[in-house]
């Protein structure tokens, strides 16, 4: 038993020994992979849709070698924090409260508009229960909102699970995130009026990170000004607003 | 030497021939193609990682626990203690508490450690605000190594932390169970003029055995069911693939639309538990009608009685 606990430490010592002499540095991406067709993973499962193709080519502008890893919602900032990834790119609006934590890149997209979806089209979700996502700007707006009564869930999937069993009225969420949902679905609609929150959508850095931010940051602005950026919004985010 | 636990996934290379155009062919051949796609390939090798972390976890917890109940009942007095405080501490925290803060905390000790060793003359602090910071060599896995070994990486810092929590669970059964052996068969083996080494040895340990099983066959049991835990650790386990492939998914992200299927997944998912968790039992009655041999117990009698 003690070999087995003396195998895994060496192996991990060894691990790390065996990478040390390399220098190089790899960025990691860290994204959810949960939210269509921002991050999803594909058949394959592997990490797809449009920050895939837009981290892979600000990777490639600033001349850095990247790779991608999934991470729970929930646990996406403590693990930035801790190190155990480099960027966050997962559909994350910029706003104060997170930016007293980590830093963000100047936005990759227009604050995009938030949607409600519900069974049917005369839901008043003013005055109802709404489903959104633990941590997101969405549920933050819910909980302010004062007739309606949140729900929080971990994924944004278990969301729409939730208006379709009936657990909630409607459900919140990037509009882009809903779009191809009320599209494929027939008896699923919008409601309301969207609404608009957050400033965009950013890449999420430490705050020690001013270095790789600067790198992402001029990335993003050799982006916009070729209009390539415009393209892959138009591409992968049709309805949302291009700069 | 190291095992990798997610092999790079053959890139889109259907494994059938009859897969490029999943949208034309339906029925068992659809859902031959479909069970065979890339994700469903890290559902089924993560049915392989939980089963490798339990064979290791369980060796390794139940080291763990006699190492803290040998600890709890030792004659050195600091030794004692230590290993009361072990059984006591971890017991009394909550797992998802502990997996969260431990497992961190571990982590960063780890690069501390490195940092210290590595990076001497570094000048800024380690602390910056929120932000944990060691040089880039003292990082752990390095930043530049492969995915497998983060993956490696925490797949052991998994092992050792189930190891330690339910290696206290353990050492208390274990601490029972030797104070539950028959004071008589202590005190013959002194008679026979053996030391406490030896009476440990030779008859404390193969007795308590009988005592314990039926406490570890529980661990046993709520170790099995406690695997997603892993993702915490950042470890990709069943649950959370038999999530991602539930979930409903709309033509224009894959070739295999479908609703929410998670309860299909999750049925499976019931089923294996509960097969799991059947062996597991059969496996411990076997063992504990082994370990009744010849013993001094009631059930040792009757078997002695029927033989």
């Amino acid at each position: 038993m003690r070999n087995i606990l003396l195998a895994t430490t060496a192996l991990t010592l060894s691990a790390g020994l065996a990478f040390a002499e390399s220098h190089g540095k790899t960025i990691r991406m860290g994204t959810e992979g949960a939210y269509p067709p921002y991050n999803y993973l594909d058949d394959k499962g592997e990490v797809a849709g449009f920050e895939r193709e837009l981290g892979d080519e600000l990777c490639l502008r600033a001349e850095l070698t990247c790779e991608w890893v999934t991470n729970d919602w929930d646990s996406i900032i403590p693990n930035l924090v801790s190190g155990n990834y480099d960027t966050i790119i997962a559909g994350m609006s910029i706003t104060d409260e997170r930016d007293q934590v980590i830093d963000f890149s100047t936005p990759y997209t227009l604050p995009d508009p938030s949607a409600f979806i519900a069974l049917s089209s005369d839901v008043d979700v003013n005055t109802s229960v709404i489903a959104a996502q633990t941590g997101t700007i969405q549920a933050s707006h819910v909980a302010s909102m004062d007739g309606a009564t949140l729900v929080e869930f971990a994924t944004p999937e278990e969301t729409i699970a939730a208006v379709k069993n009936g657990e909630a009225d409607a459900a919140l969420a990037d509009k882009g995130f809903f779009e191809p949902i009320v599209e494929a679905e027939s008896d699923i609609f919008f409601v309301g009026e969207d609404v608009l929150l957050g400033g965009g959508i950013g890449l999420g850095l430490r705050e020690s990170d001013g270095e790789l931010r600067e790198k992402f940051n001029a990335a993003i602005e050799s982006m916009k000004d070729d209009g390539s950026l415009n393209t892959l919004i138009e591409k992968h985010l049709p309805g949302s607003a291009t700069f | 030497m190291a095992f990798k636990l997610n092999p790079q996934l053959s890139t889109g290379a259907a494994i059938f021939s009859y897969c490029t155009d999943p949208s034309q062919i339906e029925g068992l051949a659809w859902l031959s193609c479909y069970l065979s796609t890339g994700k469903h390939m890290a559902l089924y090798w993560s049915v392989l990682t939980v089963l490798a972390l339990l064979a290791v976890t369980g060796p390794a917890a139940l080291a763990f626990g006699f190492g803290g109940a040998s600890a709890a009942r030792s004659r050195v007095a600091p030794l004692r203690w230590f290993g009361k405080t072990y059984i006591a501490l971890v017991r009394g925290v909550p797992d998802i508490a502990f997996f969260l803060f431990f497992v961190i905390a571990l982590d960063q000790g780890i690069e501390y450690l490195r940092h210290k060793a590595l990076c001497p003359d570094w000048d800024q602090p380690i602390r910056q605000g929120n932000d944990f910071i060691v040089c880039q060599a003292a990082k752990m896995p390095l930043g530049n190594s492969p995915q497998w070994v983060h993956e490696t990486y925490g797949f052991a810092l998994a092992v050792l932390t189930f190891a330690i929590v339910f290696g206290a669970f353990a050492a208390n059964v274990l601490y029972g169970a030797m104070r539950a052996v028959p004071r008589e068969q202590l005190e013959t083996a002194e008679a026979y003029g053996m030391n406490h080494r030896q009476i440990f040895r030779r008859v404390l340990v193969p007795q308590m055995w009988v005592y314990a099983l039926p406490g570890l066959g529980n661990l046993w049991m709520v170790l099995i069911k406690a695997t997603p835990l892993l993702f915490l650790l950042g470890v990709e386990d069943i649950v959370y693939w038999a999530r991602e492939l539930g979930g409903s998914k709309t033509p224009r992200f894959t070739d295999y639309p479908h609703p929410d299927w998670r309860i299909w997944y999750f049925l499976a998912l019931l089923v294996f538990y509960l097969i799991f968790t059947r062996i597991s039992e059969l496996v411990i009655a076997r063992l504990m009608r082994r370990l009744t041999l010849g013993q001094a117990t009631t059930a040792g009698e009757a078997q002695r009685k029927a033989a």
